[in-house]
């Protein structure tokens, strides 16, 4: 039973949170906030099988997710037209197979090599798909894209979807099923091999293995999860426009992926939640929100590169040992400069967005409870200070931070001796 | 048809002596430190802003000097304290620091400048046109352009076949260990290399954002089509760059003229397609409008069968 919980314990969890999480966050907005969070929990799933377990960087992800989504359009129109007797719960399969064929052609043509050569395939199928979807108007629908009713006869459940809910258990379910494919799919010897041919592909290759053959199975699996995303997409939204094969989507997967952290299974699952929390929440507050993204990415990049996921799994060992509470100190003393400087910032950006974007820019704006003017020299010359202030502190503090991981990491191998 | 040809020609010059300008410091960055800068058309758009804003206040010659001088030392200092940090993590972190700096350039364009373009407009002692042949007329801007882009390339070439520093340039592209066991600083001249080709981003974003539009877009637009360039012309060759440069240029300029599609095609060599299904467009896109796939579709086919690129002496 114990070794049950164990192996099993989390996976259960997760399908009790996701049963539970619409009872106790009623509103609509969290509801499509919790649907918007599965579609782009597989998205990023499947994005991670090429980063994370096979080294692949791609820049064109989207293609397969848009291709997806449009089949399942398509495959929509079809149903409630009665001439497709499919059921609309296996409606995201139908943009998963899409994915997996468009997945393996492109994934032959441009797994020979790994690396930069294949980022820049990559990137050149993004653009080569999402520049021709304005020239494929009865596929890719033009301008204004394709729309489909999801209310159809042909359901499984006996849920209509016309409900926001029935639509949020039905991404759930197919979220849960993913990832626990995916995350089989890792203990696999494919995914195993997978990890060696992204670590050392010359040796992979003198063992007998066919490096292109698993880069492509690895990138086909992958594209047909990311189709199934797209499928969710269209019944989530109902419409679905040449945006979604667009580098943008690309960039976003691959922006969620890494700042998630891409060497754990579940590092994408916290980028996901976290990227859509922020896309939905912060773009009501602020029109600066990339901004603050991009800064955040940027900030990952240069000083967490092994992501959420990365820096969670570092503690582990620590808390094991019992050492958090040395740790602590530390991080309350990088927290705060951390924050100075970043309501300097904040500031600053706040300003100028006020003063190129908004209609009135002579009007004053408020920031927490405070009303001022954006030309004023006060508010300016706060928040440089704010910053400077901040920055300085937090280098001193990233030192201090740095000295009691040392003690810490000391401690634990005197403690193993 | 003459006319249509000679102009396609200088226009195919003019545009294809902006990508050179834009793409030499990028296949040098590339070559020498193994990064895919995806914020080197960035630099280009801050150039062109700089430049606005600079011609703006006193006048399109400061603006001409001072602009890519700016965005030289940016590129310099992005360098530095950015890309160096990250080495240690590797390239894919490199790469990724670019994607975000060029995320984060774009919104910061979008902060101070707004999300519209604007109108950067062609300095009053270039506005003329420079002669009319048949009936359409060539103007003062694009000859300027084209004389700023070829001095470029001369410089670049001088410097770097004719100089001391040239030398030590080339040298460090394929043997930086060998370079700084003889006493040379490589971080200090891969420093300078970026900082160099930022500038000539820059130059390329002062001329060529009055020449094409000046917007927040607009480092997204070229930026793939500068990394076309360089995959074709093959990796770290100025050479491959300059004649990927002006075949893409000629693609871009060409493909506008051609009126026919591809079932066209076929039906002239004896197959007739019939229209249908969910891709009967594919058979009725013309030519002419294919201007925007094109490049990709060439780079894509490029990596494929020879991703030495057409100068280039070794992969990526």
């Amino acid at each position: 039973m114990l070794l049950f919980m164990r192996r099993y314990g989390i996976w259960l969890a997760a399908v009790i949170v996701c049963v539970v999480l619409p009872y106790i966050f009623t509103s609509r907005l969290s509801l499509t906030l919790f649907c918007q969070m599965g579609i782009a929990l597989i998205f990023a799933l499947s994005y991670n099988m090429l980063l994370g377990q096979g080294g692949m960087l791609s820049f064109g992800h989207a293609v397969f997710y848009g291709i997806g989504g449009f089949l399942a359009m398509h495959a929509l129109n079809k149903i409630s037209g009665g001439t497709l007797p499919l059921p609309i719960e296996l409606l995201p399969l139908v943009g998963g197979l899409g994915g997996l064929a468009a997945g393996i052609v492109f994934g032959w043509l441009s797994t020979e090599r790994s690396g930069t050569t294949f980022a820049l395939i990559s990137l050149g199928i993004g653009e080569l798909i999402a520049a021709s979807a304005l020239m494929l108007p009865s596929f890719f629908g033009g301008e204004e894209g394709i729309s489909a009713n999801r209310m159809v006869q042909t359901t499984l459940t006996g849920f209509r979807f016309g409900k926001q809910i029935e639509v949020y258990f039905l991404i759930a379910f197919w979220a849960i099923v993913s990832a626990a494919l995916m995350y089989l799919h890792t203990k696999t010897p494919l995914g195993r091999v997978a990890n060696a041919v992204r670590d050392n592909p010359e040796r992979a290759a003198f063992i007998g293995y066919n490096t292109r053959a698993v880069r492509t199975l690895q990138f086909s699996l992958s594209a047909f999860f990311a189709g199934i995303a797209g499928g969710l997409f269209a019944i989530n939204y109902e419409i679905i426009t040449a945006e979604t094969v667009g580098a943008l989507a690309s960039g976003s997967v691959l922006m969620m992926t890494y700042v998630g952290g891409v060497g754990h299974f579940f590092g994408p699952i916290l980028g996901a939640i976290l990227v859509t929390f922020m896309q939905v929440s912060l773009a009501g507050i602020t029109h600066a929100w990339l901004l603050y993204f991009g800064l955040l990415f940027v900030g990952m990049v240069l000083w967490a590169p092994t992501g959420m996921a990365g820096i969670i799994m570092m503690h582990e060992p620590v808390w094991k040992a019992g050492l958090m509470k040395r740790l602590l100190p530390s991080y309350l003393l990088i927290a705060l400069p951390s924050l100075v400087m970043f309501v300097g910032v904040m500031i600053l950006v706040e300003i100028n967005y006020h003063l190129s974007l908004s209609i009135n820019p002579e009007a004053a704006l408020q920031l927490f409870g405070i009303r001022f003017k954006a030309q004023s020299p006060v508010a300016w010359s706060t928040a440089i200070l704010l910053a400077a202030i901040g920055f300085v502190f937090f280098r001193a503090a990233k030192r201090k931070v740095s000295r009691s991981w040392d003690e810490v990491t000391q401690t634990m191998k005197g403690g193993a001796v | 048809m003459f006319e249509y040809l000679l102009f396609s020609l200088l226009n195919t010059l003019v545009l294809g002596m902006l990508f050179f300008m834009l793409s030499s410091g990028l296949t040098l960055i590339f070559s020498m430190m193994g990064v895919l800068n995806f914020a080197h058309a960035s630099f280009y758009m801050l150039g062109a802003y700089f430049g606005y804003q600079i011609s703006a206040v006193f006048g399109f010659g400061p603006a001409l000097l001072l602009a890519p001088l700016a965005v030289g030392v940016l590129g310099a200092l992005v360098e530095r304290y950015g890309l160096r940090s990250v080495h240690k993590y590797g390239h894919v972190a490199e790469l990724l620091f670019t994607v975000g700096l060029a995320f984060i350039i774009e919104e910061a364009v979008n902060l101070i400048w707004g999300r519209n373009a604007v109108t950067y407009p062609v300095p009053n002692f270039l506005d003329f046109s420079l002669f009319t042949l048949f009936t359409t007329s060539f103007s003062a801007y694009r000859a300027f352009m084209l004389l700023i882009s070829v001095g470029i390339f001369a410089g670049v070439y001088l410097v770097l076949t004719r100089t001391r520093i040239g030398l030590i340039i080339q040298a460090s592209l394929t043997h930086p260990q060998g370079v700084s066991a003889l006493g040379h600083n490589v971080p200090a001249v891969f420093m300078l290399v970026f900082g160099g080709g930022s500038a000539l981003a820059g130059l390329a974003g002062v001329i060529g954002g009055i020449f094409l539009i000046t917007e927040p877009a607009m480092a997204a637009t070229l930026g793939p089509i500068v990394f076309v360039v360089i995959v074709v012309g093959g990796m770290g060759s100025l050479t491959g760059a300059l004649v990927a440069s002006l075949l893409l240029a000629a693609i871009q300029t060409f493909a506008v003229g051609i009126d026919v599609s591809l079932g066209d095609i076929f039906a002239r060599i004896g197959f007739q397609m019939s229209p249908g299904g969910l891709l009967k467009d594919l058979w009725r896109i013309k030519i002419s409008h294919t201007g925007p796939i094109l490049p990709y579709l060439f780079m894509v086919l490029m990596l494929m069968f020879r991703p030495k690129g057409l100068m280039g002496k070794r992969e990526s």
